[in-house]
């Protein structure tokens, strides 16, 4: 189990982590996600005790970190980390990925042994004898993972793991985390700003902004309920609406947002100021009003922007209030979707997540 | 003007015959200086490892004292290893002055800053990235140092072949400390300046071309290593 308790971090007179204290348990995949620059790099290195916090404590297994180097030599080879741009050091792929056992003093033969099983779980079999300076960015992060793999980890690190990969070797390698992680309960910290990325693998996930943690919890939480605006941006909340209940009927709120009545499920009484949180799935068009339809709100509006993005089109409807919403291709094409079009913007009740709107906001929301 | 073609034929005939006196006196320089350089090496590699990985108070100090070091006079380090080895000195009971013996301690002690101070510039031309990812790899602050400067190594070994440059060429330190004794401290710096003085041209000329070819073979030697 990894802890931090009221960890701040500044590099001279730069502050770069502010206030972090969290859990990580044992066995668990745990992401820490955030843009860059926001010091995501620097709790891993935290963790992997390259660096000493400028205040607060981080114990692992309950041991406090702050001890002479022998013994934070033992606890560093207890893990391993996987670092953004890999290295390759001089020699060969077999002697690259042997490195961090010759350090623990392995017989040669186990060494070998485990270098042929790594680079077998990898997907460079056969690559031992080749020189590592020749190898493409793809493949030397493959053998950087595979250098923090032969030594067993307990903890492993892996900062920004797949940025220099293709998305078949991104899949491959993320199988692979997976994999270990299952096998060997092997508790894996991954910092990525890859948001779907983090909520592929993650158990639980961790957004940091403004150099501390926005919050803390499970992918539903954070992509679903975000807690602050700043969090639902990053996670890719496009439509972030301000408004006050006007009226509470059993937890079916009436949400006035600039003069517009919004249907949104939430527990807070008439008068609350509140910010509305809605992802731009889950909204969909109609081309008439249709009473039947699941979706409470049915707001009439026009489009004014339409920006493909791969299979799936982005949308902009002017309803009174902008919504934001990505539907596929095919329905964008079928409905004949274009600048002044007019439609119905229709969202759930449900899909609205709603938070009182106050100076101080909670730090941390559920599951933290 | 004749005089000078005549010394360079007779030591174009010198080299080609390898009359033995010029193959002894180079194999005694070549000896001297390889074994200061490796000596040198032995001490000033891991002392550069320790002054670059070690935080200590006085370190920028010590560093500057080292590039000062770099231009140590010659003539100033046969001084100092004279005082040493001389028969009232601390190390006098042992003998070595006018010997091959304190010749090798003079260069040694000549290149020994020029080469901690090259370990140095070729260890702080490791990318922090490699020793961070040392230390993550579980390396004990000895593995550490060895593993970076085998990383380091083809820097380093550029430091080490200006320091044999520097030791074979040296006049002073050899003079002083090996006293020019023919067939026994005689040397190609140490030959030259006494044969040119003696006006015996053709071998200072023949011992000169020598030294030259040293130079060029360890200049080259040191391109081919940073062009790697």
């Amino acid at each position: 189990m990894i802890e931090f308790s009221h960890v701040d971090m500044r590099f001279g007179e730069k502050e770069v982590l502010r206030d972090l204290s969290f859990t990580i348990e044992k066995g668990e995949i745990f992401t820490v996600i955030g843009p860059s620059g926001t010091g995501k790099t620097t709790v891993l290195r935290l963790i992997d005790l390259l660096q000493n916090p400028s205040a607060g404590t981080i114990s692992i297994d309950g041991r406090e970190t702050t001890i002479p180097e022998r013994e934070r030599v033992a606890l560093r080879r207890r893990m391993a980390m996987v670092f953004q741009k890999p290295i390759a050091f001089r020699g060969s792929v077999a002697e690259n990925i042997s490195l961090g056992l010759a350090f623990r003093g392995l017989p040669r033969e186990e060494r070998q042994a485990r270098v042929t099983e790594a680079l077998g779980l990898v997907g460079l079999p056969g690559y031992g004898d080749r020189k590592a300076a020749t190898l493409s960015g793809g493949e030397l992060q493959r053998v950087a993972i595979a250098r923090a793999l032969v030594t067993r980890p307990e903890i492993l690190l892996l900062d920004e793991p797949t940025a220099n990969l293709d998305p078949v070797s991104t899949g491959k390698i993320e199988q692979l985390i997976l994999s270990i992680n299952e096998r060997f309960r092997t508790t894996i910290v991954i910092s990525t700003h890859d948001m779907v990325q983090g909520q592929r693998m993650a158990n639980r996930i961790a957004v940091i902004l403004n150099r501390t943690i926005g919050q803390i919890g499970d992918s539903h939480d954070i992509f679903y309920h975000p807690s602050t605006p700043e969090v639902a941006r990053m996670v890719g909340v496009e439509n972030i609406l301000e408004g006050w209940v006007r009226s509470n009927e059993n937890g079916l709120a009436l949400v006035d947002v600039e003069g517009i009545s919004i249907a949104a499920t939430c527990p807070y009484p008439p008068g609350t100021g509140v910010t509305v949180f809605l992802r731009p799935e889950d909204i969909v068009f109609l081309l008439e009003k249709d009473g039947r339809s699941s979706a409470r709100n049915e707001l009439p509006g026009t489009v004014s922007r339409v920006t493909p993005m791969g299979a799936m089109v982005k949308v902009r409807v002017e309803a009174g209030v902008r919504f934001t919403a990505v539907i596929t291709r095919r329905s964008c094409e079928e409905m004949g979707i274009q600048n002044g079009k007019d439609l119905f913007v229709a969202f759930k009740a449900t899909a609205l997540h709603v938070v009182p709107r106050e100076k101080e906001r909670p730090a941390t929301g559920p599951g933290a | 003007m004749n005089e000078i073609i005549d010394g360079f034929l007779q030591a174009g005939q010198l080299i080609i015959t390898l009359d033995p006196e010029v193959i002894e006196i180079t194999t005694r320089s070549l000896v001297i200086s390889l074994t200061a350089t490796l000596i040198a090496s032995a001490i000033a590699i891991p002392i550069g490892g320790l002054i670059h990985f070690r935080e200590f108070g006085g370190k920028r100090g010590l560093i500057t004292i080292i590039q000062t070091l770099y231009a140590l006079p010659t003539v100033l380090a046969g001084l100092l290893v004279f005082l040493l080895l001389s028969r009232v000195g601390p190390l006098g009971f042992l003998g070595l002055l006018f010997t091959p013996g304190g010749m090798i301690i003079a260069q040694t002690v000549l290149v020994v800053p020029l080469m901690i101070g090259m370990t140095l510039i070729a260890l702080s031309g490791v990318k922090r990235a490699i020793q961070d990812e040392v230390v993550s790899l579980g390396a004990g602050s000895t593995q550490v140092i060895t593993t970076l400067v085998r990383e380091a190594r083809f820097a380093i070994l550029g430091g080490v072949i200006l320091g044999f440059g520097r030791a074979i060429s040296e006049v002073g330190a050899a003079m002083m400390i090996g006293g020019n004794i023919r067939g026994y401290t005689r040397v190609l710096t140490t030959a030259i300046a006494l044969e040119t003085s003696q006006g015996n041209l053709a071998l200072s000329i023949a011992l000169g071309i020598i030294l030259m070819v040293i130079a060029m073979v360890v200049t080259t030697a040191l391109f081919l290593i940073q062009e790697r």
